[in-house]
Order: structure tokens, then sequence, then C-alpha cells
């Protein structure tokens, strides 16, 4: 049971054996994290950094919570308050890292493609969790294993991600992810939201929400970052939660027992109603815990490889 | 000196010919059937090889004064004489910026000392490159510059690219553009579409760079000024200059090898052929303006061959190596061209058809030197002796640690390209030799 690859860069060319391998690893993990014993050996004496250059909450906890749970030494560095405020350039920071003999760095970053250079200068594994515009794959592995727990599968799910398409990188992993798995997934939101040539991809786009959400088996909402209000991305709140956003009368029209999902944090109201984000049908707070279950798999199938 | 170079194949205006050709006193004295070599120094046999007149090379940056640690201007022009170029003009985005004649009087100078193929400069448009105050190109002709440029950064207030057309016109001054427009640009940092999206990359829309051509051929036409467009990348850039010239405007226009080469979907690694070492986000494709799609080199090489596009110039840009190995949103933008710049047009245009050797070779000879009023170009009796020897059928592998610029940077490495430069002379002295191919007697 291991990953032939040394990291975790995105889900792009990542095969459907493989997920189905984290998927399956992740079930497991989630009995140990649902008992009152959360602690396993799994990752005993291997380390584990979590590289944050942008903040982040649930994703660095996770990660961190993670490593502890399966008894690995995890440790945190941020960009601010490190070499990096003085200038130390990623490679330079990857590579003194790498030689505090780490077994897993996993990095956010601001700027696309960071990851894969980090990736190539370093021995130890490297996980993505999160670069840029471009992916976020645990994420996504996260969405896939709650809508597989909560639905049976993922092969033949009509799926709908809603929102700021273009700067997310929640919505381009989980395109990845999904089409591998079978599933058929649909972008919506407004054109300024909306990459080119996007449908190119495998996927159907279209700029209205009622389209995308009619017959869904899953609904997803993606974070608005009300600064894009400022570049004129588009002009209100008010407005966006009106065309854009998930209400419950939208979600009439996706199929009976269909998901809410959103990776959070949410701005309530705007991308999605407080009704829907806390109704019966949301598995928001599902998605939280799961994401443990799929970083504790991930990371214990990509330290076997290495012995 | 007096070199001989016998029964070589030669490009000449009005097509190949078998001819030996003698250099003497930097010039080139004599063209014919079994010239005799007596007196002569060196003899050359060039019996399977290309003679063509030394390429000239209308937008390259070499980078001195200032950055030094990239390329300076005896590295940079060894690397041009490697590359088969034996006229180079540099662009002013120095620092200082070239925009007094202090600064050009020193580029010129160095080139002198310390340079192995003829440097021309150009000056800034604007002081500073700030596109505010007009530079003084008066002053700045007077020291040697051949034309004007802010290259690097577009003249942005329309008004004010308006006011350096119409002042470098008065000077008998071609001015440069710069065409990109930085708020249509953005945070974008590689061409937008397909693979923008798949990648997650921020993407620039070729409008930012069509818009601008399209404002400065307006501009150049309500002046009567000459615009040389720089570095073409779109189908639709290259559609706007067609347009200009049929309606008579003074516009010329360049594009270089890895437009015409290269695309968009490098930067996800993907070219469709072997690259041995090419990553997705590989640094060494970003450029400005960004590569484009299969469907833009499809143009521009139309575009070449219809007389659209008049030239190839490099836009040599070399950095150092720590300026490359960073994240794709922060590298250095450019390509070390000087090199690959042969290799890299012959196997794009002359091995699949597209062009006559002949044809290409005027695009980076002749044609470039009438659009800056350059001697050379041709080979004449009389005319400096600035010639190159080219084996045409020679198979090679880019290695950049061959190149003799300081820029490694190149993604063309590891790649197979056809058409060598084997020697280059400039005014007669030969100043790069591969002297295992060329069969010195």
């Amino acid at each position: 049971m291991a990953l032939s690859r040394k990291d975790l860069l995105g889900l792009r060319g990542v095969s459907a054996a493989e997920i189905a391998e984290i998927l399956n690893t992740a079930d497991l993990m989630k009995v140990i994290l649902s008992s009152n014993s959360k602690k396993t050996p799994h990752l005993q004496g291997r380390t584990i950094l979590t590289v944050f250059y942008e903040n982040s909450t649930r994703t660095r906890l996770s990660f961190e919570l993670a490593s502890k749970y399966m008894g690995a030494v995890a440790a945190n560095m941020s960009a601010s308050g490190s070499s990096v405020a003085k200038g130390e350039s990623l490679v330079d920071t990857a590579r003194t890292l790498d030689r505090m003999a780490s077994d897993v760095l996993i990095l956010r970053h601001p700027m696309t493609g960071a990851p894969n250079l980090m990736a190539k200068h370093v021995r130890a594994s490297v996980i993505n969790a999160g670069d840029g515009t471009n992916e976020h794959p645990t994420q996504a592995l996260l969405d896939m294993f709650t809508m597989k727990e909560k639905l049976g599968g993922i092969s033949g799910l009509n799926v709908a991600i809603v929102g700021d398409v273009s700067h997310s990188r929640v919505a381009r992993s989980n395109l990845w992810g999904l089409t591998t798995m079978g599933a058929k997934v649909t972008f919506a939101g407004p054109p300024t939201f909306l990459p080119p040539e996007l449908a190119a991809a495998g996927c159907r786009v279209t700029e209205c929400v009622d389209d995308a959400v009619r017959e869904a088996d899953v609904v997803m909402g993606l974070r608005i970052q009300l600064e894009r209000q400022e570049k004129g991305l588009f002009p209100s709140v008010r407005e966006y939660h009106k065309l854009f956003g998930l209400t419950p009368e939208r979600m009439a029209l996706a199929k009976k027992g269909a998901l809410v999902m959103h990776p959070g944090p949410m701005n309530r109201g705007v991308e999605i109603s407080s009704i829907l984000a806390d109704g019966d049908q949301s598995v928001i707070d599902e998605q939280v815990t799961n994401g443990v279950a799929v970083r504790m798999a991930l990371l214990f199938l990509l330290t076997r490889h290495n012995g | 000196m007096k070199t001989l170079i016998k029964n070589g194949t030669l490009v000449t205006p009005e097509g190949l010919r078998k001819d030996d050709i003698l250099l003497s006193e930097g010039k080139i004295e004599k063209i014919g059937k079994d010239i005799a070599d007596g007196g002569v120094e060196e003899v050359f046999d060039a019996s399977e090889l290309l003679v063509s007149p030394g390429l000239i090379d209308l937008h390259c940056h070499l980078r001195e004064p200032g950055y030094e640690y990239k390329e300076n201007i005896a590295s940079g022009t060894r690397a041009a004489a490697h590359g088969g170029f034996t006229s180079v003009c540099c662009m002013a985005n120095t620092k200082p910026v070239n925009d007094t004649a202090a600064v050009t009087e020193f580029i010129l100078s160095k080139a002198r000392r310390e340079g192995v193929v003829r440097v021309y400069p150009l000056g800034a448009a604007t002081k500073g490159l700030k596109g505010a105050e007009l530079s003084e190109m008066g002053e700045l002709k007077e020291a040697g510059v051949v034309a004007i440029s802010d290259d690097g950064k577009s003249v942005v207030n329309a008004g004010r690219m308006r006011l350096v057309l119409c002042y470098a016109k008065h000077f008998g001054l071609p001015v440069v553009n710069h065409p990109e427009d930085p708020d249509l640009v953005g945070d974008g940092v590689m061409n937008e579409g397909y693979w923008s999206t798949v990648l997650g990359m921020p993407g620039a829309t070729r409008v930012a760079e069509e818009s601008i051509i399209a404002r400065d051929c307006m501009l150049a036409e309500l002046e009567g000024a000459h615009l040389h467009v720089a570095h073409v990348s779109t189908a639709g850039g290259a559609e706007i200059v067609r347009q200009f010239k049929k309606r008579g405007a003074r516009i010329t226009a360049e594009t270089t090898p890895h437009y015409l080469y290269a695309s968009d979907a490098w930067v996800a690694g993907s070219s469709g052929e072997a690259a041995p070492d090419l990553d997705v986000y590989d640094t060494s494709t970003r450029v400005n303006p960004p590569l484009r799609t299969e469907a833009d080199s499809a143009a521009l090489i139309e575009a070449l061959k219809d007389g659209t596009i008049d030239c190839i110039a490099t836009d040599h840009a070399p950095h150092h190596l720590d300026d490359k190995n960073v994240e794709f949103a922060q590298a250095a933008s450019g390509i070390s061209g000087f090199e690959t710049a042969l290799g890299v047009s012959w196997t794009a245009l002359v091995l699949p058809g597209h062009m006559t050797p002949e044809q290409l070779l005027q695009k980076m000879t002749r044609d470039p030197a009438k659009i800056f009023s350059l001697p050379g170009g041709v080979l004449e009796v009389g005319q400096p002796a600035d010639v190159i020897l080219i084996d045409p059928r020679a198979e090679w592998v880019v290695d950049v640690a061959d190149f003799l610029s300081k820029g490694k940077n190149c993604p063309f490495r590891g790649r197979k390209l056809t058409g060598k430069v084997l020697a280059t002379w400039v005014g007669g002295n030969c100043v790069y030799k591969q002297k295992e191919n060329a069969q010195e007697r």
C-alpha cells in the first residue's frame, strides 16, 4: 500500500487508481479519527513540516493534527517572521528545511507552481496545500471522500461548482479529480469569474447558476474574495448573492437529497445563504472532519514509498 | 589580412550561387570562380556549406552598463558571434538607462575595446524609460544611436507616444515600441487561454499587445513617422501591421525565433515532441510577450512569408540563474537567444519547407539592415567583410553549457535543431570558428 509518486503537487495527471487508493485509506483513517484513542504509530519517527507563505487556519491545522494523530514530529513555518521575510528564496528555504531531516514538506504559497519548484530541489515529499490560483489537491480529495461517503460513489455524479472559478484552486483540483473518477462537472458563475477555454478541459460551463444546479447531485459553493469587487470583477455583494449565490430556492432545482458543499471559510449571505449552509443537505462540517482523515491517509501513503 | 572562402554556396539577393569569396582589408574584395589564393593567409573549403552575410539583430539586451552579472558587452558579443551575428542593436534598458549621449558613448567605447561584433545602441524614447519626458534624441543620435525605444515598457500615455514619434521623425530615427498595455496584462504571466486555465496561471490577453500595436500604428500614420513594431507574437498583431502597411504607413515589424517555434503549451512542459528537461512551470518559458499558441506561430510564419513581418530579431534577454530559479510569477522574463536563433529559425521555417534558406537568411541579414539603415547584410564587393559559414544539414542538440552568453536561460535546451553556424567574420576578422567542423587548410 503506497503511492508510486514522491510528491502530490496537484490532481491533474493523478490516476483513478491512485485517487481510489487515497480515498480507501481515508476510510480506515476516519475510523481511527472517530475513536476515543486517536493516536496511531503510522508516522512514528517521521518529521512533517507545514510551510505556509499564506495565512490559513483549517488547512494548516488539519495537516498538523493529521501528522500528530499518527505520531509524527510536526512543526510549522510561516513566511512572516522567518528568513523569508529577510528575502530568502523559496529554493534556499526548501533546501534548509530538507536538510533538517524532514520527510514531508506541506507548502501553501500564493504563486502557482511554487510546490513544483520546491519538489525539484528537495529529497522530502512535497504536498501542495494550495498554490496561487492553481490547485488544492487535498481539498478536492476530501470533497471526493465526502461525496463517496454520502452518496456511495463518485462515478456518474453531476457536480455543480459555483462562484469564482477563475481564482479558485479548489475548483481546478475538483475538476481534475472528479472527471478522472467519472463524475460530470459543471462550472457556473458570472463571466468575469470564468477562465477562458475552460470547457476544453472536459467540463460544462455556464453563466446561469440555475442551469448548473438543475439535476445536480452535489452543489459546491466557492468563496468569493470581497476584494475582487474593488478590482471590478463584480459590482456588489447584493447583486452577486441575488444572481449567483446559493439559496434554498436555487437548491430546490437540484436532485432530491443533493449535497451542499463549501471549502470554507464561507461568506454567509454572499456566495451561500446561512439557511443552506446550516441546513439538512449541508455536509460542510463533515468536510472539515474528513479533511483530517484524507490528510492522514495521504501522509501515510506518501511516506511508505521511501521506506 | 586576406581570407579566401572557396567553393561555398553564396547567399545573395539574387539567390544561391556557387562561388569563391575573398575577404581583404575588412571588405569583400572579390566574388567569383577560382579566385587565386596568392597572398591569402587563410583559405577555407566551404564545399558543403552556405556562405551568408553575417546575421543582423535589431533587438537584443547586452545588459551593460548595470547588469553585468547577467551579461556584458564582451560576453554578449561573443555569444552573438557564436550565433552568427555580426551586428547587434542593444536596447536602452540598462542601468543607467541609455537616455543620454554619455551612456551611448560608454557602450560604444566598451564595444570598440571589448566587443567582437558591431554594436549599435538604441536610445531611450523617454528619460529613464518613465514614459514622461522625451529623451534628448538629437544628442543621442549624434552619439551614435540608430533608433529609439523604451523597450521593456510601453509608452502607456498615447499623447506622449505621439510626441515621441513626432520628435524622432525630425531626426530620422525609427521608433521601436514595446506593445503591451499593462492594465490589460494585469497579473498575467503567460498567454491567456486554454493552458493558463489548465495550469491555474494568471493569463495575459493577446489584446494587451494588439491594442497597443493598433494605437501606435495609428499614431505613426498620423505623424508620418517610422514605427518598428517589436516582437510581434500574435496573429492579430501581425494582421494589424498588414493592414497599416497596406494603407501606406511607415511600419516595419519583427518577430523572434521563439514565437515561431514554441507555444504556451511549453509552459505545461507539453511541447508535442521530446523536450528532455522542460518541466511544467519551467521559468525558461517565461518571456514577454508570452509564448502564444501554435495558431499564432503559424500566422507569424505566414506574415513573414508575405512580408508583413520584415525580419527576425532575437530579443536576446540573458538572465542570471538566480533570476530564473524562483517561482514562475517572480521569474525574470526573457530567453538567451543569440546562440539558438539560426538553428531555431531554420528548424521552424526551412526544415518544414515554409521558407527557402535564402528567404530565411534575408530576414536575418539584408532586411533588418535596411530597417535601421545599417551597413552589411549583403554579399557584394565593397561591402564589409561580415560573413558567416553555415552547415545547413548539421543536426545538433542545444547544450547551454556551450553558450558563450552568461545567460543560460533557454527553453530549447536538450532539443535537436538543424542548421549551425561554423564560423563568423566581422570586418574580415574571424571572431568565431568551430574548429572541428570548419575545414581549414
